[in-house]
């Protein structure tokens, strides 16, 4: 009995290693058989897809492998291509670029003062982090309501007493706004608003010269015209995105007011002006506003335009926003509510919070949609970076027939911006997930 | 406090009153800046360089109108404006001046209230086709299809020419010159038209300009010229007798080379009434006597500026052609300084 196990002439003691799978069901080859040629038709629509790549590769490739960088014109361009790759190639003339950068990110702003958009933008981005990023000190927040209006000084120049009348106007409100809280909110809102205008209207006009003479603290004066390329798109941009938020954010409410004037107000606002193309307002900032206003009336032509720009998203982000209070169950409501809520609270802590989170994805459509649009603004002669300013360059007769290396240029920036946006609003999503679904 | 609202409200009503009557003259050196209207770029015409710095053919226009009415060609605002936004700028009051290559039409002298001051540049519309195509005239172009920018006169004259010739052709429509010209090389129309000094211009720019030819009928009449605000007369006398001066000075021989040495008194009156030497020419539109000086001096006579900025010996080649003096054949002619 025991002789049949002594018997044995081999025992294996040790575990075999694994086998790895069969090269048909492993890496590349298993990913690439059950995506791309797991049946006849998805074979043939690969094959027509890689044909189709090949092509515009192969016939795109030369183009920018040509490229030259350095050059003073087209026609030297033509000639460095030639004798690189001899007669008849063609390649991307980069050097418009090289030679042209300042305009398509500055447009006509004096050279010697460009230190003052890219310290803006630097602010810009210093201020913005805290709204974006909450784990950042709250502190940082002051900075970021203080930023508006030291953007704009440093932008347009000019004394900077003007734009500290602006914010002295703006905390007179606040204050009347404290002291009225007690007898309501709609009177302190109210109150605070008629003391601020007040106060920009009689106060600034002598006291800005009075105190331009004791502290003539300015800058170089930079107008409005000489704006151009991204510096007005990311200024007509930023400007209407922080704008349009909060006055997108009040209409959706107003359009779920109960109060028959301020739902009638909200609802026709919406659909007028989302009934409307977005250059028939730009005209109207542009063209019309001359008419009705006294000849000579300086009023800024990027402030018009931006107003309208912010009317415009902030129209559409009213109605994403409706979007996500219609999503939240009633019972949300009603929970505010049987807490002893009133309106406003109700609106802060449990309404909007939600009904926000749930609107992301559209609200950050809309902004990026509006970013793209600023681009219209060539209808109006401002010199924004896709059209008005490649056209310009191209005036220039060094420069006239180079055509794809600007559009590819500027898409190139505005798909970084947009796509920085869009990632962005991904994190935000998953950050603020609280559901388990 | 009393005093600087005292001076506030003086200074309103300085301004109220300034807005209803001041001429633009006095608007204009007030201020020390002539706001000037140009293209937002057009080869040779006006265009920006690196630094923001504008030059051309219209650019130097305004150029000599601030150097005769603020003594300094440099002191120019310039305003880019758009085929559509001109007119507006103009009449509202934002600039002071057009010179924005704009065609002198009925409708717009008198219903769109501009006067158009003279005509610094006659043009024309033409064609440009392939080489290879074998048409060497616009009546061959029967049935051809023609890439046109939208929204200008280019459009009707094309429409009108086709009419009045008993053919057809099929348009494809583009936005702006610098599309117009992508389509045509890509091959999506037979034909591209637009205001022969700009085809010039674009042929230049191609990488094979040899390969393609500008057809020599020319269909319709393209007078640019400066413009400024109906109802102002004398403002509109001071631009119109700038650019004449600029011609004159062509036709008598001054230039920016011996305009000193001419100013100091020639053998010839109308060089010496022109500038300034005899008479009270400039003290007549509110000028000063050396207006004409100081304007030929910003870029040099008409025949000057145009051998710089877009005559035969820059990359845009035009002749002279309709821009001649009246005494070489052309329609340039100044009325006489006296």
């Amino acid at each position: 009995m025991s002789d049949t196990s002594h018997s044995a002439v081999f025992v294996r003691k040790t575990m075999l290693p694994p086998e790895p799978a069969p090269a048909r069901q492993t890496g590349l080859s298993k990913w690439v058989r059950e995506n791309l040629f797991s049946s006849w038709l998805n074979t043939i629509l690969t094959l027509a897809g890689i044909a189709v790549i090949w092509g515009l590769a192969s016939h795109f490739y030369p183009w920018f492998r040509h490229g030259v960088w350095n050059a003073a014109s087209l026609p030297e361009c033509r000639q460095i291509i030639a004798a690189r790759w001899g007669e008849g190639a063609t390649g991307a003339c980069w050097a418009v670029i090289h030679a042209r950068w300042t305009q398509f990110i500055f447009g006509f702003y004096p050279p010697e003062l460009f230190w003052r958009p890219v310290l803006t933008f630097g602010l810009m981005l210093v201020a913005v982090a805290p709204v974006l990023f909450t784990q950042l000190p709250r502190g940082m927040l002051k900075f970021s309501v203080v930023f508006p209006l030291l953007a704009i000084w440093l932008l347009w120049g000019g004394s900077i007493w003007p734009v500290v009348m602006i914010a002295a106007g703006f905390a007179v409100g606040y204050l009347v706004a404290r002291i009225l809280a007690h007898w309501g909110m709609i009177l302190a809102i109210l109150g605070a608003v008629v003391a601020a205008v007040l106060f920009w209207i009689f106060v600034p006009g002598p006291v800005d010269e009075i105190l331009g003479r004791v502290a003539p603290i300015a800058l170089e004066p930079v107008a409005s015209r000489q704006f151009g390329g991204f510096l007005l798109a990311i200024t007509l941009g930023a400007g209407g995105i922080a704008m349009s938020l909060p006055l997108g954010i009040l209409l959706a409410l107003g359009r779920q007011s109960d109060m028959f004037l301020i739902k009638t107000f909200s609802v026709m606002f919406i659909e007028f002006i989302r009934g409307v193309p977005l250059i028939t307002l730009l005209f109207v900032a542009s063209l019309l506003l001359n008419y009705f206003l006294p000849p000579g009336t300086n009023f800024d032509i990027i402030l018009r335009v931006m107003i309208l720009v912010t009317l415009f998203s902030a129209a559409y982000i009213a109605e994403v926003i409706r979007g996500g209070l219609a999503a939240l169950p009633r019972g949300q409501y009603e929970a505010a509510d049987a807490l002893g809520l009133d309106y406003w609270k109700a609106q802060r802590l449990v309404i909007l919070p939600q009904a926000l989170k749930i609107s992301i994805p559209g609200i950050v459509s809309t902004f990026i949609g509006m970013f793209k649009d600023t681009t219209l603004v060539t209808f109006v002669g401002l010199f924004e970076p896709l059209k008005s300013i490649p056209d310009s360059i191209r005036a220039d007769i060094s420069w006239k027939g180079t055509y794809w290396e600007h559009f590819i240029f500027v898409g190139a920036i505005f798909f970084i911006l947009n796509f920085s946006m869009s990632r962005y609003s991904m994190y935000l999503e998953r950050k603020l997930k609280r559901d388990h679904r | 406090m009393k005093k600087s609202v005292f001076f506030g409200t003086l200074v309103a009503a300085g301004l109220t009153a300034g807005f209803a009557s001041a001429t633009t003259l006095e608007d204009v050196k007030a201020r020390g800046v002539l706001n000037c209207g140009v293209n937002t770029g057009l080869v040779g015409f006006a265009a920006p360089d690196a630094n923001g710095n504008w030059s051309g053919f219209d650019v130097a226009l305004c150029k000599a109108v601030a150097a005769a009415v603020l003594g300094d060609p440099s002191k120019v605002k310039y305003v880019p404006t758009t085929g559509q936004t001109r007119f507006t700028a103009l009449t509202s009051g934002e600039v002071d001046m057009l010179a924005r290559n704009s065609t002198w039409t009925f409708s717009r002298d008198t219903d769109l209230k501009m006067d158009f001051a003279g005509v610094n540049y006659y043009d024309g519309q033409g064609f440009m086709v392939r080489k290879d195509s074998g048409i060497t005239s616009a009546k061959e172009l029967d049935g051809a299809s023609v890439c046109i920018q939208t929204g200008t006169t280019t459009e009707m004259n094309l429409a009108d020419y086709f009419k009045s010739n008993n053919m057809t052709y099929q348009p494809i429509a583009v936005d702006s010159n610098a599309e117009g010209e992508q389509q045509y090389l890509a091959g999506a129309c037979d034909a591209y038209t637009t205001d022969a000094s700009g085809l010039a211009a674009t042929r230049a720019a191609y990488a094979d300009p040899e390969n393609h030819i500008i057809l020599p009928e020319i269909i319709s009449k393209e007078p640019l010229g400066p413009a400024v605000r109906h109802g102002d007369s004398q403002w509109g006398d001071i631009v119109r007798w700038t650019l004449f001066a600029l011609i004159a000075a062509e036709e008598y021989g001054v230039t920016s080379a011996n305009i000193d040495e001419l100013a100091k008194g020639t053998e010839n009156p109308e060089i010496n009434r022109l500038l300034g030497v005899e008479g009270d020419l400039g003290p007549m539109t509110g000028l000063e006597k050396d207006w004409a000086v100081k304007a030929i001096k910003a870029g040099g006579n008409y025949g000057e500026i145009f051998a710089a900025t877009i005559g035969e010996s820059t990359p845009i080649g035009l002749a002279r052609g309709l821009n001649a003096q009246w005494t070489q054949g052309g329609l340039m002619y100044a009325p006489p300084f006296r």
